[in-house]
């Protein structure tokens, strides 16, 4: 409990600090209070719908893997940019929200299938307060398409 | 019988599996690299899963084939773990199929079965010189700096100024980084150290990477392209007039290719910033890309042994983008080298007179997996579609055969009511025939030991070279 010395509560005052780093984005550290998560609804390859909550700093990959959701085949270089298999689609408006993507993460990015003109590595996308709410849609994968190709001549 | 299975089983230390389990539909993988796993991955959520692998040890060319200055394309390893340990599966090294059990014999005792065996042979360019000391395949060289048993003793000549690859795809990039990298640089991974030491009294100050086709046609992706360029101690000697209308050409193509293409017209053709023109300046080691050449034949030096130069024929493009044609001009170039590796291509093989190949493809002729003429039998990975595409690609690909498998199971297509011995029919067969298989748990003390043998050099494993020192290190 923060107090001034005339007894004023700060901690809202705290809260709300925290609130404005979070939002421009300069919030390095995950300040873990019960009421900061950020949530994402996720859709995956059915058209399923499938909501998670995560906090502030937490990359969408990690997201998938502590709330254990079933994307086939996710994230298979664990983060480090060696694969494209956590690639997610975005809607233009939430991706003007995740920032500046490096070279690193376009090189990998431009292995996926099915690329967009909105899409990320959902490891290197870290959620912050700006996104709560975010739809992030798990796209179709090779084997999807092929299924209606014959691939025997 | 039951009971020898019984005893197989506890002789590997594998959970038996009681008469009760027959239930259990029963599938095998011919194949442990990662089509292997990635199919049995997906099977697993249904069915029993033997994995049945050749070496003793696991993981394929993520073992043999990914570089070793790549750790975190490796990181697929955890997964394949998790998935050897389930409890429904189980891995069964130092098995070759094909020879020590055959192909019909794995069908009568599973359900399905899947070939995920992969590419093991090379295509070769069919010119003459081809067999002259100096020339290797890709595949054999980069299974030799990865510790592949069979290209231990590849020995390759490393005494000589000039490489010339053909090939410009990902492989072709990994082999010039390989020769070019600077040894502080490829001590600190796993590259054998016989390899490593054979690098380091390396005569080789300059790579080409040789290709039939245009700059627009080049099957390497962006991020091998630009390991070479950042390459330390090394300067880009392109030729610019090789790159003339490219710029036009980056209006009307999608991302990717363009993000590459810009990324080569800046290296070949813009002149360098201050820094990165000292840089160059100072570098002692050259790489580069040639376009538009087909090898004729292989030179012999005056010994008429060894390699000393490549006749290439000049072509013209006739058509754009990928489906573009390489047509020769009737025009003939020569580059002196001392050094041909050839990296145009892996091959798959046919290992079982019984089980379908179409020779011209090199593929099991197969739809989505399922191999045509044959019920109950499937592939997976390269095997199926060809030696193409990273390990996401063989990912999606596997999932969509092990799909085809569970839905014939569940549908009624496989008779899948009777039961089937599974590996309690197999393992007798193996025993009788002095063939003894490595479990998952034989190959974690192998890899216990080249990591120990590794952190002596500061390395993250030393492979073990030889299948029989593998064999012999788990017994102890």
């Amino acid at each position: 409990r923060l107090k001034t010395s005339s007894g004023t509560n700060l901690v809202p005052c705290v809260k709300l600090c925290w609130k404005i780093l979070e939002l421009r984005g300069r919030c390095p550290v995950r300040f873990d209070m019960s009421d900061n998560k950020v949530t994402v609804h996720f859709v995956n390859r059915d058209g399923e719908k499938i909501t998670a909550k995560g906090s502030p700093g937490d990359s969408l990959l990690d997201l998938v893997i502590n709330e254990d959701l079933d994307f086939d085949g996710f994230g298979a270089c664990e983060g480090t940019l060696a694969c494209s298999t956590c690639h997610l689609v975005f809607s233009e408006e939430v991706y003007e929200k995740l920032g500046p993507v490096t070279d690193e993460e376009m090189d990998m990015l431009d292995l996926a299938y099915g690329l967009t003109d909105t899409s990320r590595l959902g490891c290197q996308v870290c959620l912050t307060r700006a996104l709560e709410g975010m739809e992030a849609r798990v796209p179709e994968s090779v084997a999807d398409i092929r299924q209606t190709q014959d691939s025997s001549s | 019988s039951e009971v020898e299975g019984w005893i197989w089983g506890r002789r590997l230390g594998v959970i038996t599996r009681s008469a009760s389990s027959a239930a259990h539909q029963k599938v095998c993988v011919v194949g442990g690299g990662p089509a292997g796993f990635y199919t049995a991955q997906h099977l697993l959520k249904d069915v029993q899963v033997d994995i049945y692998e050749r070496l003793p040890v696991p993981f394929g060319l993520v073992r043999f084939g990914v570089a070793p200055d790549h750790p975190e394309v490796k990181n697929v390893i955890s997964t394949f773990t998790q998935t050897a340990h389930h409890a429904r599966c189980c891995y069964y090294g130092n098995v070759n199929v094909g020879t020590d059990v055959s192909v019909e014999e794995l069908r009568e005792a599973y359900h399905a079965v899947v070939l995920s065996y992969g590419a093991e042979g090379n295509r070769s360019m069919g010119v003459p010189g081809e067999d002259l000391e100096g020339v290797y395949p890709a595949k054999d060289f980069v299974g030799w700096y990865n510790g592949l048993p069979s290209n231990r003793e590849l020995n390759p000549g490393l005494d000589c100024e000039t490489a010339v690859i053909l090939g410009q795809g990902n492989v072709a990039l990994d082999v010039a980084r390989i020769l070019l990298s600077p040894i502080d640089e490829l001590k600190k991974t796993d590259i054998t150290q016989r390899s490593l030491d054979a690098l380091a009294q390396s005569q080789v100050r300059r790579v080409l990477i040789v290709g039939r086709r245009g700059p627009l046609q080049i099957a390497g992706t962006i991020k091998e392209l630009r390991e070479m360029v950042n390459l330390p101690d090394t300067k880009p000697e392109m030729v610019a007039s090789e790159f003339e209308g490219m710029a036009e050409a980056l209006k009307v193509i999608p991302r990717p290719r363009k993000r590459l293409t810009e990324l080569m017209l800046k290296t070949a053709v813009d002149p360098p910033a201050e820094k990165e023109r000292q840089r160059r300046q100072a570098a002692s080691r050259s790489w580069g890309l040639r376009f538009l050449r087909s090898p004729l034949e292989v030179l012999a030096g005056p010994d008429g042994a060894r390699v000393a130069g490549i006749r290439l024929a000049v072509n013209r493009l006739e058509g754009t983008g990928d489906g573009s044609v390489a047509v020769p001009t009737g025009e003939v170039e020569t580059m002196d080298c001392g050094l041909v590796i050839t990296s145009i291509g892996y091959k798959s093989l046919p290992i079982d007179p019984a089980v379908p190949f179409d020779p011209r493809k090199a593929i099991v002729p197969n739809s989505l997996g399922r191999v045509q003429q044959a019920a109950g039998l499937y592939c997976s990975g390269w095997l199926k579609t060809g030696p193409v595409g990273v390990i996401a690609t063989t990912m999606n690909n596997s999932f969509d055969t092990a799909h085809s498998v569970v839905e014939d199971l569940t549908s009624g297509c496989l008779d899948a009511t009777s039961a089937k011995p599974g590996s309690t029919g197999i393992g007798p067969l193996l025993d009788k025939r002095g063939v003894k298989p490595v479990s998952f748990s034989d190959w974690e003390k192998i890899n216990q030991e080249e990591r120990r043998r590794g952190a002596a050099q500061g390395k993250p494993r030393e492979k073990l070279l030889d299948v029989e020192e593998m064999l012999k290190t788990w017994t102890v």
